[in-house]
């Protein structure tokens, strides 16, 4: 395992997160001793170990390609925080 | 008769049923029970008491939970109530539509009246990460109720709840139960439909129930359980009573100790009374085994590894454009996205989502997501060996009893390591229960301490069965009294 440099602007950056000066140097101190942590998992063989992704013994569930119903438009656009003319109101994507 | 809040399920169907009281009735006891307590506890956010009561007036006694008042976590949508996951990001939502688990629970005819506090998208051990208020412990108000779920066990030991359901993805079912001294059952993967479970880290996330007795938690999860088409991870699974091997003893069960749970770090007046516990297991007529689970300090690391990865995908979704809060007049799709999030999510979700992001990132995730989930193999493993030898396993719920309001929100690591006897289960998928087994005394107060029995996948009848039996032998002074 690499030796944690994490530099925790960049990753909130990647993360769509913005952060205070504050906030940045108390995760960077925090998520630096989470990481001294779990280091730990450097002492173990996982030579030949097939990874586990869930423990579900369930694969490639396929339904029947039918319609149905969705969501009550209505009430999908109250939860929108900004809805006009029965659409939700998006910021600019491309300029 | 008792305070009708004091009844258990079972108590409160028969009382239905020999006319001494009604749905009606219940609801309006427990609704004043709530308006008396709630203000010392914070166990809800919200309630809607005039709609169970119109649910309350036509209900069918004769369902398996017909007029049962149930509390639901706030991270489990009810339609036209609000569902916000405790967190900012998610105030003013409504769901609009039901859970599969709450379909479930108003075919059977149980009635949602409430939203239980929880830690923000369920993250944390204390329920002190609500954004909207902490939940205190009902045996001492100066103590967290444990968490996530913690509101969902605070109102259960409180009696401002007859029953609730919860989630638990790395204990938040199992650990508030214990420092609450309520019982709660994780089910194992797969058996309960998670659609309509707003999802935290989804290889690992399953609902169930908290209650003030094993055969609640047992007739909830008959309810609960089964394939649902809107969750590909639900099993499809011959129909099972859970409720019909309770009663018992523990004659002919094979109960596994697991060394590496008594280990140093953990309360000694925990430890004494795990230890009795088994004692008790024992005079049950249960075989005692010790067993190992080898990699079982490797837990804590990978479950902090994968279900920050898992969240920091999930979480993806909370980008301000479909609901949930968006930041007002952004000069660009990127500074939307970026202060959305920051107004709408606390610290802990922030520090948990970067966490994620960092492991899953190109450079590191060999080193870190891929080794955990082969670590994940290997703790998986280990349950497999031990299972092939015995029948439940007996182990501490939590290290400690309730800690102090405040005591750990500063040190993150410190609080993840709350969760240190409950992880593995989530990993591993099995079903595991917490029920009350003894009291500390502290500072004059009385504090609970849960035993946790884990079973194989799949296997809860006999791990009800098992809890139920210790609970008639051990916790019932615990569960019939009211700490208030």
């Amino acid at each position: 395992m690499s030796s944690p440099n994490l530099d925790v602007r960049d990753v909130a950056r990647l993360a769509r997160i913005a952060l205070s000066d504050a906030e940045a140097e108390l995760f960077q101190t925090q998520l630096a001793k989470v990481l001294e942590y779990v280091e730990q998992l450097n002492t173990l063989d996982v030579t030949n170990v097939e990874p586990t992704a869930h423990a579900s013994p369930v694969f490639n569930v396929l339904r029947e390609d039918v319609i149905k119903p969705g969501l009550n438009r209505a009430s999908v656009l109250a939860n929108a925080p900004h809805a006009a003319n029965n659409l939700i109101v998006v910021t600019k994507v491309l300029d | 008769m008792a305070a009708l809040t004091d009844l258990t399920i079972t108590e409160l169907q028969s009382a239905y049923r020999s006319g001494q009281t009604s749905p009606v009735e219940a609801l309006r006891d427990l609704e004043a029970r709530i308006e008396k307590t709630d203000p010392a506890i914070g166990a809800y956010l919200s309630r809607d008491f005039d709609r169970a009561l119109i649910a309350a007036e036509t209900a069918d006694i004769s369902l398996p939970l017909g007029g049962v008042p149930i509390g639901i976590k706030d991270v489990i949508n009810v339609v036209g109530e609000p569902c916000t996951c405790g967190s900012k990001m998610l105030a003013g939502y409504m769901a609009p539509y039901d859970a599969t688990v709450i379909s479930k629970l108003r075919a059977a005819g149980a009635i949602p009246y409430g939203r239980l506090n929880m830690d923000e998208f369920a993250m944390g051990s204390s329920t002190e990460n609500s954004a909207y208020h902490v939940t205190r412990n009902p045996w001492d108000l100066t103590r967290i109720p444990g968490g996530s779920s913690g509101g969902s066990a605070a109102a259960v030991a409180a009696r401002e709840a007859f029953a609730t359901l919860g989630s638990d993805t790395g204990g938040s079912i199992r650990q508030p139960a214990a420092l609450c001294g309520v019982v709660g059952l994780k089910p194992s993967y797969g058996r309960i439909s998670r659609y309509g479970l707003v999802a935290f880290a989804s290889s690992l996330d399953q609902i169930g129930p908290f209650a003030r007795s094993t055969r609640d938690c047992a007739t909830l999860l008959n309810v609960l359980c089964g394939k649902d088409e809107h969750d590909s991870t639900s099993l499809d699974l011959p129909t099972e009573d859970f409720t019909a091997e309770l009663g018992r003893d523990m004659k002919g069960k094979r109960i596994g100790i697991p060394k590496e749970y008594f280990v140093d770090g953990m309360d000694p007046r925990v430890r004494s009374s795990i230890e009795a516990a088994i004692a008790t297991c024992a005079e049950l007529g249960a075989e005692l085994v010790e067993v190992s689970l080898p990699h079982t300090s490797y837990a804590v690391g990978v479950y902090y590894i994968i279900a920050t990865a898992e969240a920091s995908a999930n979480l993806a979704r909370f980008d301000g454009v479909r609901y949930g809060h968006r930041a007002k007049n952004p000069h660009d799709l990127l500074d939307h996205y970026q202060r959305s999030r920051a107004e709408g999510l606390g610290s802990e979700v922030k520090r948990r989502i970067i966490l994620g992001t960092y492991v899953l990132s190109s450079g590191y995730y060999d080193a870190y997501y891929l080794r955990a989930q082969k670590a994940r193999t290997l703790i998986r493993q280990d349950f497999q060996q031990a299972f092939e030898k015995v029948d439940a396993l007996i182990c501490p719920t939590s290290p400690d009893v309730a800690f102090r309001i405040g005591e750990r929100v500063n040190d993150p690591l410190r609080m993840y390591l709350a969760d240190i006897f409950t992880i593995a289960a989530n990993l591993a998928g099995i079903c595991g229960i917490s029920v009350p087994c003894g009291l500390v005394e502290e500072d004059g107060k009385k504090l609970p301490v849960g035993v946790q029995f884990l079973g194989k996948s799949l296997d809860e009848a006999r791990l009800l069965s098992i809890a139920d039996a210790f609970e008639a032998a051990s916790s019932h002074p615990i569960l019939h009294h009211n700490p208030l």
